[in-house]
């Protein structure tokens, strides 16, 4: 026990003279929880559209009176006028517009006739969001069209009534669960990856397999010590990140208990991984290669950033298996739902399991003597 | 019974021997050293000696206890101060010291005192609370000596202390160890390829090469063993035909190793020696370009048990190490 506490302790005073592990850990999950969150988390605006007005009727005015109340107040796009369809074209070909509205020469006979209307619209579909956002902005328009006197001939379909379980919750705070457990990976990957190959390749673990130490003292002293660093990052980042994401309620010290239970299996989840990546390892070169890789290969499959149901299955296969989704789940349950104990047994649970199996296994292939 | 029992012990790397049965022993209270160029395997062997490596065949005891039978006895009962220096440079002196002491179970309230004792001896109390990133080459060795110690071991391995100190440093170092050992009752097995401090402070050396011990002995009987007491090193204007025959018929000479243009010539009697060899270079209408005169050392000692020269073994050794690292074809 005492040898334990050696090692945790040496780690620690280390860890503390030189504090850069923290501000490298929580450096990555900060920045990618602002840029990330603001960068899809917004509505999108000022779509440049060009209309071409080849009726010059009045129901063509009326619909650039509606077109320009759009933009004049939800503000997602601007018009420009164009004399010529071939011209507008060429500039959304040329990337100076991202759409073009053309109201076709007879439009005005065809709404007083009722004779099935119809208006043009082009976009730079290379682009899905800002396509995506004009055709629905769009569509919107045209069915205030129809409610305001003419009967479409197609029957409109039925609304779908949709019910809401929670408020909105911002991009933001959707990844906010995320942003934690990878301060947490960070941590792992540098403190237990890197720090500890470094140690290796230095000759300090030589110094400590001449002294009477046990192998699992060592193993165990390796992980706790980690498994701390690992915890403390977390916290951090859950207490800035909910109040820079703007969760309700942020200090609530009940759900900070619930987080605090998920943050440290999820610790030492991924600190027992990189031991058992490491055990085996001398080349410091190799958890600097790794690093991008495995950050990859199971932070974005884990429904970190877009649900699991999109995925192919054997992306699920990972998310199965991937401790990132179980911390990511038990984080969501408790920040955007401030759901109760029970909603989280199931992810401590495996994050647990997951622990045992990867100290065990590293344990057994860690080496005394060569 | 001896502190350190090595028999016939032997380590393989894949194909490659690194330690090729090598035996000896070491009594309580001697200071023996392991000398040998670059890859010898002086580190191969002590990390046998000390639990890290196991022997590919033979044995080891270290106080009474086989290193791979009872390997946590033996832990007990040595310090080792390993090649590379790994004290943790942002902990202060007395901090790298107090994490050893528990990692070897020294009780709490023995602890204090040990650590203060011996940052005395090594003459660090002064630095003891400051971080070890603000000290010197020679003052880091000192500390990881004072580390090995802790736990007051009997038996006390030192891989190439000194290397890379510079020479006051080294004195100091050596030093310590002299004073620590005979304070502290130490029996210390040292390696260097400083043959000059070997023959100071060593009671006995071992010579190392290739994996091979080819000479054990006091450092006075190995100078001794090697025909000729004087060493002279020679070199001519110009090398006449023969030259190296005539230079082997000069009287008392013992052997004649040419490297290039000096020729190394020992003798048992150096100033005959001298005298007949200017009259052989004028006899011969060659000019001695210079001339040096010692007695034999240990560098001599191990030029004639590997036929080579520790320096000239030592750059051998360098450039297998850049092909190794290029990939060999
Ligand atoms: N783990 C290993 N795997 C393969 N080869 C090794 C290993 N350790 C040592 N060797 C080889 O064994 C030989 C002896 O190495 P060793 O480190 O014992 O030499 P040394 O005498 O201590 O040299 P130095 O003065 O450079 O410390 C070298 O050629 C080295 O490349
Ligand atoms: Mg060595």
């Amino acid at each position: 026990m005492n040898r334990i506490l050696a090692i945790i302790e040496r780690d620690l005073r280390m860890f503390k003279r030189s504090p850069a592990l923290i501000f490298a850990s929580l450096m990555l999950p900060l920045v990618q929880l602002v840029v990330l969150g603001y960068a899809f988390g917004g509505n999108i605006k000022h779509l440049k559209v060009g209309v071409v007005d080849q009726d010059h009727g009045l129901e063509a005015v009326k619909l650039g009176n509606k077109l320009n109340a759009i933009e004049a107040t939800a503000q997602t796009f601007t018009t420009q006028p164009y004399h010529d369809l071939h011209t507008a074209l060429t500039d959304l070909r040329n990337g100076r517009l991202n759409g073009v509205i053309n109201i076709p020469p007879n439009f005005t006979r065809d709404v007083l006739a009722q004779a099935d209307p119809q208006i043009g619209l082009a976009v730079d579909n290379t682009d899905n969001f800002t396509a995506g956002t004009l055709e629905s902005s769009l569509a919107n328009l045209v069915n205030d069209y129809y409610k305001n006197g003419i009967t479409p001939r197609v029957a409109p379909t039925i609304a779908l009534q949709t019910v809401e379980l929670y408020g909105y919750t911002p991009y933001i705070q959707y990844f906010l669960p995320a942003a934690i457990a990878l301060s947490i990976f960070i941590t792992a990957m540098i403190g237990g990856g890197i720090m500890y190959i470094d140690d290796k390749a230095r000759g300090v673990h030589e110094g400590y397999l001449v002294t009477p130490i046990g192998k699992t003292e060592l193993i165990l002293g390796f992980t706790l010590s980690g498994a701390i660093k690992g915890v403390m990052a977390g916290v951090i980042l859950m207490v800035f990140g909910t109040l820079i994401a703007g969760i309700p309620d942020p200090l609530d010290p009940w759900r900070l208990a619930k987080m605090f239970m998920v943050i440290v299996p999820t610790s030492i989840a991924f600190i027992s991984m990189m031991f058992l990546m490491m055990v085996r390892t001398d080349d410091p070169l190799v958890p600097r290669s790794i690093f991008g890789v495995l950050n990859t290969l199971l932070f974005f499959p884990s429904g970190a950033i877009y649900p699991i149901n999109a995925f192919p299955s054997w992306m699920h296969w990972i998310a199965i298996v991937d401790p990132f989704t179980y911390a990511i789940h038990g984080f969501k349950a408790l920040l955007l739902k401030n759901t109760g104990f029970a909603a989280i047994t199931g992810d401590i649970t495996f994050l647990v399991v997951f622990s045992l199996i990867m100290m065990v296994s590293a344990t057994a292939l860690f080496r005394r003597t060569f | 019974m001896n502190d350190i029992e090595v028999e016939n012990i032997t380590k393989k790397f894949g194909d490659f021997t690194a330690v090729d049965a090598v035996s000896f022993t070491v009594a309580h209270g001697e200071v023996f050293g392991l000398l040998g160029p670059n890859g010898a395997g002086k580190s191969t062997l002590i990390r046998m000696m000390t639990t890290l490596l196991t022997p590919t065949s033979g044995s080891v005891r270290v106080n009474g206890f086989d290193v791979v039978e009872s390997p946590n006895e033996v832990r007990k009962s040595i310090g080792v101060i390993p090649q590379a220096m790994t004290s943790d440079l942002t902990l202060s002196a007395e901090e790298n010291m107090w994490i050893f002491a528990r990692l070897y179970g020294v009780p709490g309230e023995k602890r204090k005192r040990i650590i203060g004792e011996l940052l005395e001896a090594v003459q660090l109390s002064d630095w003891a609370k400051k971080p070890v990133r603000t000290f010197s080459g020679g003052m880091r060795r000192r500390l990881e000596i004072a580390r090995g110690l802790v736990h007051e071991p009997k038996i006390f391995f030192l891989d190439e202390p000194t290397t890379g100190l510079d020479p006051v440093s080294r004195v100091a170092v050596w030093e310590m160890i002299d004073r620590l050992k005979r304070e502290r009752d130490l029996t210390v097995l040292v390696t260097t390829h400083y043959m000059d401090e070997a023959d100071k402070l060593c009671n006995r050396v071992a010579i190392v090469d290739h994996g091979k011990l080819v000479a054990l002995d006091s450092p006075m009987k190995l100078k001794a063993s090697i025909p000729g007491n004087n060493t002279l090193e020679v070199s001519f204007s110009h090398v006449p035909p023969g030259w190296l025959d005539t230079l082997k018929g000069l009287p008392d000479v013992a052997a004649v190793t040419p490297s290039d243009n000096v020729f190394r010539i020992t003798t048992n009697n150096g100033p005959l020696t001298t005298v007949k060899l200017f009259e052989a270079a004028r006899e011969a209408h060659a000019e001695v370009a210079s001339l040096s005169v010692q007695s034999t050392t240990l560098d001599d000692v191990f030029v004639y048990y590997t036929g080579r020269q520790l320096r000239d073994a030592v750059d051998e050794h360098a450039v297998y190490d850049i092909s190794h690292i290029y990939g060999r074809r």
